[in-house]
């Protein structure tokens, strides 16, 4: 087996057995098990209440009634129930908890609907927002019959006006599409944000330990600092491929397996119902040749500080990068046709999130995210060519070294003269 | 096997590390570097091994350069030490070793050989950070020389390690050397080289200003050590013709003479005033020279 293959493989198993590793992958699965299966895991807490108990002293003693009717059609569980004592032992009551609130119901001097709801605490917006709700139609009905509108009247007058978009474009997606889409593309650039960032800075941690070690001298005269360097780069590659494949398979499956309860709920809005292909092909190709982009910089950004603490500050400029193309992918999430977004989608540096997030919401022909990929691959190489060379040099310089100019002088000590 | 650096120099900028520096070093044998720090050796030790190009002139083994394709023929300790923290002595040691090419299965024979030869088998399932400072430099050894090398480069093996381990650690080296590796090592310890190296190099700010086999360089080096003991006072001798050097002990006077011609006039002139303890002619130590040498270039 050829040194490279020993550096790599010895590079993914040594990581893959790290503590941090296992840790973090076992709470990310266990988050993605819990929020897909949110709706199960909240009917089970749910369950064993009996209802929301209000307690109503209705001084019109007709609102009541239509009332609990009105309720009945948004949430079964709210149960009024007509209180006959006084306010103060009602209150009373709903401090024992005997109740969940109390409402007081009366007209105002044009006969429509009063209400106070009073609560231990108003936390619970849900529970008010609900009762506003069904009083609000009441009154409206009212009002109605106060002005002799007959229901035939009413109807029309709130009957929302039909509103359409259709896109023009051939193969453009509809709107319903292109919200899925966010949903979706949203997830997933967050997912490249994260993992770019994590595995390029557990390269340049990687480099700096060997270096701050001193092993790295022993290292390089053995394998070429290169066929090390990129070695490694693949090594951390394969993890966190094995890493992806983990969650995005748990998750996965435990998406279809509760599709019945999801449906129509929360997850509707990320568009999992049907997955396009396309787009988790494209997120994993710009995954990787961001990884790839990313970690070739990490690495010769690592090989030049000499102590380990110095890695954030040396490669805070390549985080911000990162930032830097998640914060205008977000902002273009809502408007992804700007000249803006179209150009940036090229710089090679926000080539993975905003091609991306490009291609994952409009319908591109193909030559774009061909082109952003070509540009891509062809900075990778000569980011690769230049970085391997400050590598070399780096790796072998000692001393208070984390400043840009240690560039220069890394690339000095490869020189011939 | 012979290891010819030819005129070789080392530019960093504008200071220049290594100047113009030729030698050869023939297989099988044990060569010394000398030189006190900053003097250019693990510079030197780095073009040897092809980490750094030379500015100018030419490295070559067996008229051939060194690169990586011959990595699993050599061997290196550096000087600054370093293994990985966290990781047990035996995956290190099959790593590095599977680096140099071996197999793993052999490196583990082999590692078992080395642990006991330096008595601490228990330490092949122990993290390295676990280990004393000697102990790791142990391991690191072990590391250098597990795959069997036929060049073997040793940066300073012996420094910040007790007598007892200094003693274990030479008998390798000089086992190493019987059993035909070439050896390239360096120290400031002049005994060290004394003891172990046939030819030898001292570099003074990137030039070797000595350089040779060691008899040689005792030889023509001319100077001699005069030790003499006697009853009566010698002080006169201080300033006799031919002494370079001289220091005053209880029982008599150490002189620096210019050569053996200068202790035979010396025993002329103090023979008969009085009784002569001791009259002894000395070769020149190392350290002599190399305080002689380096100093020298200093003024």
């Amino acid at each position: 087996m050829s040194n490279f293959w020993v550096i790599l493989f010895h590079t993914y198993i040594s990581k893959l057995k790290t503590k941090s590793f296992i840790i973090t992958t076992l709470v990310t699965l266990v988050i993605i098990v819990g929020l897909t299966n949110l709706n199960t895991i909240m009917e089970t807490f749910t369950k064993d209440e009996k209802g929301t108990n209000i307690a109503v002293i209705d001084e019109t003693a007709t609102l009541i009634q239509p009332l609990q009717e009105q309720l009945k059609i948004v949430n079964e569980e709210i149960k009024l129930t007509n209180y006959e004592k006084t306010e103060e032992a009602a209150e009373k009551d709903v401090e024992e908890g005997n109740y969940e609130g109390l409402l007081l119901l009366k007209f105002n001097e044009e006969n429509l609907p009063v209400a106070t709801f009073k609560a231990n605490t108003v936390a619970d917006t849900t529970l008010s927002q609900e009762l506003r709700n069904g009083l609000q139609q009441i009154k409206t009905q009212l009002a109605a019959n106060q002005i002799n509108l007959t229901q035939e009247q009413l109807g029309k007058l709130y009957e929302p006006v039909p509103f359409e978009s259709i896109a023009l474009a051939e193969n453009a997606k509809t709107e319903e599409e292109l919200n899925q889409a966010r949903g979706l593309v949203y997830v997933l650039l967050f997912f490249i944000y994260f993992a770019v960032i994590m595995y390029a800075s557990m390269i340049a941690m990687e480099v700096a330990t060997e270096k701050s070690s001193r092993v790295m001298e022993i290292l390089i005269s053995s394998v070429s600092p290169v066929k090390q360097m990129f070695a490694k780069i693949l090594g951390i590659a394969l993890l966190s491929l094995t890493q992806m494949v983990l969650l995005i398979g748990v998750g996965y499956y435990s998406v279809k397996h509760n599709m019945d309860s999801l449906e129509g709920g929360f997850f509707s809005f990320f568009g999992f119902g049907d997955v396009p292909l396309a787009t988790i092909v494209y997120a994993l190709i710009f995954f990787l040749l961001g990884y790839f982009l990313y970690a070739t910089l990490a690495a010769f950004l690592g090989s030049l500080v000499s102590r380990i603490e110095d890695v954030q500050q040396m490669i805070t400029p390549m985080t911000l990068l990162v930032v830097a193309g998640f914060m205008i992918a977000m902002f273009g999430l809502g408007q992804p046709e700007t000249p803006f977004i179209q150009i940036t989608s090229y710089i090679p540096f926000f080539t993975p999130m905003l091609m991306f997030m490009r291609v994952g919401m409009l319908t591109l022909p193909v030559w774009e995210p061909l082109l952003g990929i070509v540009i891509l691959l062809i900075t990778i190489i000569l980011l690769a060519i230049f970085g391997a060379r400050v590598y070399k040099g780096g790796v072998l310089m000692y001393g208070k070294s984390n400043s840009f100019k240690d560039i220069k002088k890394a690339l000095q000590l490869t020189k011939k003269d | 096997m012979v290891l010819r650096i030819e005129h070789v120099t080392k530019r960093f900028g504008d200071f220049t590390a290594v100047d113009n520096l030729s030698i050869s070093i023939p297989e099988k044998e044990m060569f010394g570097f000398l030189g006190a720090n900053g003097a250019g050796k693990t510079t030197t030790f780095r073009m040897i091994l092809g980490l750094l190009n030379p500015s100018g002139g030419t490295i070559t083994w067996d008229g051939k350069p060194i690169n990586y394709s011959t990595s699993h023929l050599i061997g290196y300790l550096p000087e600054e030490r370093g293994l990985y923290p966290k990781l047990k002595v035996k995956d290190q040691i099959v790593y590095l070793a599977r680096l140099r090419g071996m197999q793993k299965q052999d490196a583990l024979k082999e590692l078992d050989v080395w642990l006991s030869r330096f008595k601490v088998p228990e330490y092949a399932n122990k993290k390295v950070e676990e280990l004393s400072k000697g102990n790791q430099q142990k391991i690191q050894f072990i590391a250098a020389v597990i795959h069997r090398p036929k060049l073997l480069i040793l940066d300073e093996p012996f420094s910040g390690l007790d007598p007892v381990n200094v003693e274990q650690l030479k008998e390798a080296v000089l086992d190493l050397k019987n059993n035909g590796t070439t050896i390239v090592f360096s120290s400031h310890r002049m005994e060290h080289v004394e003891e172990m190296c046939e030819h030898l190099c001292i570099m003074h700010k990137g030039s070797p200003v000595v350089h040779g086999s060691l008899k040689e360089i005792k030889r023509s080096f001319g100077k001699k050590n005069l030790v003499i003991h006697a009853d009566f006072s010698l002080e006169f001798l201080m300033d006799y013709p031919g002494v370079m050097k001289s220091k005053k002990t209880t029982e008599g006077i150490h002189l620096q003479i210019e050569g053996e011609e200068v202790a035979e006039k010396v025993l002329k002139e103090i023979v008969g005033k009085g009784f002569i303890r001791k009259f002894e002619i000395e070769e020149p130590s190392l350290n002599d020279i190399f305080i002689e040498k380096v100093g020298a270039a200093y003024e």
